[in-house]
């Protein structure tokens, strides 16, 4: 079962810089998809439909996608954090039925 | 003859046999009924028999045509794989309880008439509850009743819906029900309630959460995605369950946000999921019926492979609360990379199976012109990511170490991980392989073009984005010990509060039926716990037909109950 020994190997997040490598990663693949979408945008304007085929015009505006799925996020988590002012109860609420 | 073997009676009738047996003879047989069940299955092809004509309606025990095809396959590897998950259950009950279970799961799919399809509705009823109860203690147990009180109050509806509808339509066939009739209507609420639709979806997240660490990935498997299938049968096209479906995808991620058992999560987030499926069939046409089926295939998968993992950690850490674990990369690293693919599979990243059957839906939201329900839809995939692939393995497996160390995952339960994850890749790598060329419909969508794969990554890409900003800057939401109030608080409160108010005879009623249930459970884990020792061959047999005699006792009063009150 579980014991807690804190003297094992150090795991590889524990290192900080590790961390760090993982939030820079991130960063560069928003970028870089963020730049295809561009790149892909343009290519459609130019008249390459077969690479952008939006089925609605906002579909198809550049970084629809990065902003909506963001932006959804965001909005997801703080809307989350007011409900729990009002659904939270402590761990032992429903124990006495 | 081979073929006219109704394939639900191998693991049901197969299962009768196994507290004979002991060892490896008994695991080899646990995990050869599935197999051959599936073996039984795909040697028979699309066909129809066992007909025959009861109260001068036409029934037929079998049918396997486009649309029950691929359940029918997917029950037995579901089963099969999580049986060897569960080859490390304390609870020796489990084995045949899961086995008559996902029988009943083939069983209610391959239904040809409705009178069938009631009897396997209440044998998936009142077989998975022993799933919950085998946790013991009084959680699990008042979790179990309030589970069966909703399935068999689903099979109560079933009945009468059934009979209405059959007295108007003059037959019981199992085709286009519609909701042109009352009995149409009773027949989908009962459907519904199985399938978790909104308001009526909380003995999903109460009771799975309960079960066992093993008890849960049966679960996860079977009665939702009958309701599904029975839905696709019944109400294709049904509009109402469009914005059902869109409903049930986007209300249950915010519970996902704040909740802090991990099971409990996915509970959450399998809501999520039933609602793509459930659009895709309200949309109706054969592009989203083909998303329906698929996705219900592709998540039985991966929403399995999720529980097993989280199940791996509750059987080794014994907690599965976001707030005390953490760091479990360290000592459960081949869990942690296989939860990730679990992970990555619901959240629908490209060349994993969410990615190819999400799709189909969407597209056939667009197509169909509900843009409200497409960025419904849209959101709610963000959110998947969100709470289903991101804050699972982050808060199992990363954030904060929380000193644990426990050992790796047993070996028989890295292997049904593994079977489920690669099951999982080669659908979402090669999805023409045995996916799409089995879908009710032909498939002629591509989900692979660049713009598709490009938007997709750009939204998950960025709702990590959002995930790291949040907790950088110290706004995401804390994990904290503690429960969130869902619907089913009503009963639990206020109406609880009112029948004890009443005081008399109803509130001795009810504390009679617990305090004799408890007794029962209690005797019947204990006995089959003690017995798990060699020389208790006599005494298993007698456990388990105890609990089936009890379950048969007890369905006979909810029933009563019901129909008295």
């Amino acid at each position: 079962m579980a014991n807690h020994d804190q003297n094992q190997k150090p795991g590889v997040f524990d290192n900080p810089r590790n961390v760090k490598r993982v939030i820079y990663g991130l960063y560069a693949v928003c970028a870089v998809v963020f730049a295809l979408d561009i790149v892909s945008w343009i290519q459609g304007m130019a008249g390459a439909h077969e690479l952008r085929h939006p089925e609605r015009g906002w579909e198809g505006f550049p970084g629809f996608y990065a902003f909506y799925g963001f932006v959804a996020c965001v909005l997801l988590v703080l809307v989350a954090r007011e409900l729990r002012k009002v659904l939270m109860r402590r761990e032992e609420y429903y124990d006495d039925e | 003859m081979m073929s006219s073997i109704p394939p639900a009676a191998v693991m049901i009738l197969g299962a009768v046999l196994v507290p004979l047996l002991r060892g490896r003879l008994r695991t080899a047989y646990v995990l050869a009924l599935p197999l051959a069940g599936l073996a039984l299955v795909l040697s028979m092809g699309d066909t129809e028999f066992g007909k025959t004509t009861l109260f001068g309606y036409d029934m037929t025990l079998v049918r396997i045509d486009g649309l029950s095809r691929l359940f029918g396959w997917l029950f037995h590897i579901a089963a099969f794989i999580g049986l060897i998950f569960a080859l490390r259950s304390p609870r020796n009950f489990e084995h045949p309880v899961a086995l008559v279970y996902a029988g009943a799961a083939v069983g209610a799919v391959q239904a040809g008439d409705l009178i069938t399809l009631f009897v396997f509705w209440e044998i998936l009823a009142v077989s998975s509850v022993f799933l919950v109860w085998a946790r013991a203690g009084e959680r699990a147990f008042r979790a179990g009743m309030r589970y069966l009180v909703a399935q068999v109050g689903s099979g109560a509806l079933l009945l009468v819906g059934i009979l209405v509808y059959a007295d108007a339509a003059g037959s019981v066939s199992f085709g286009d029900i519609g909701l042109d009739s009352p009995g149409g209507w009773l027949i989908m609420l009962a459907f519904g309630i199985k399938a978790a639709f909104p308001m009526l979806h909380t003995w999903l997240t109460d009771a799975y959460p309960e079960s066992t660490f093993s008890g849960a990935v049966f679960l996860s498997a079977f009665t939702t995605k009958v309701a599904v299938y029975a839905l696709a049968r019944g109400f294709a096209g049904e509009d109402v369950l469009v914005w059902v479906g869109a409903a049930m995808t986007s209300f249950p991620i915010f519970y996902a946000v704040i909740e802090n058992d991990l099971r409990r999560v996915l509970g959450y987030s399998m809501i999520n999921q039933l609602g793509f499926m459930v659009c895709g069939i309200g949309i109706g046409t054969e592009l989203a019926v083909n998303g329906a089926v698929a996705h219900a295939f592709n998540d039985v998968l991966f929403k399995g492979l999720l529980f097993m993992s989280m199940g791996a950690v509750l059987y080794r850490t014994g907690n599965i609360n976001g707030s005390d674990l953490g760091g479990l990369y360290k000592s459960m690293p081949k869990t942690a990379g296989l939860c990730m693919v679990g992970a990555a599979s619901i959240s629908a990243f490209p060349l994993f199976s969410g990615f190819v059957s999400k799709s189909l839906v969407m597209g056939a939201a667009l197509y169909e012109g509900y843009d409200v329900v497409w960025l419904m839809l849209l959101f709610a995939s963000a959110g998947v990511f969100h709470h289903a692939g991101i804050k699972i393995p982050f808060f199992a497996f990363f954030s904060h170490d929380s000193g644990i160390r426990v050992k790796e995952a047993p070996g028989s339960m890295l292997i049904a991980m593994t079977v489920a994850a690669v099951l999982s890749m080669v659908n979402g790598i090669w999805p023409t392989l045995f996916l799409y060329p089995n879908l009710p419909y032909e498939v002629t969508y591509q989900p692979f073009t660049s713009a598709h794969v490009i938007s997709q990554i750009q939204i998950l890409f960025f709702s990590a984005l959002a995930f790291c900003g949040l907790k950088l800057t110290g706004l995401y939401p804390p994990e904290l010990r503690s429960v969130n109030l869902d619907v089913d608080w009503i009963v639990r409160r206020p109406l609880r509060r009112f029948a004890l108010s009443l005081g008399g005879a109803g509130m001795a009623l009810r504390g009679l039926v617990v305090r004799s249930g408890m007794a029962v459970t209690n005797r019947v884990v204990r006995t089959a716990e003690r017995r798990t020792g060699p020389g208790g061959v006599l005494e298993r047999t007698w456990s388990t037909s105890v609990s089936v005699l009890w379950a048969a006792a007890l369905l006979a009063f909810l029933l009563i109950l019901y129909f008295v009150r």
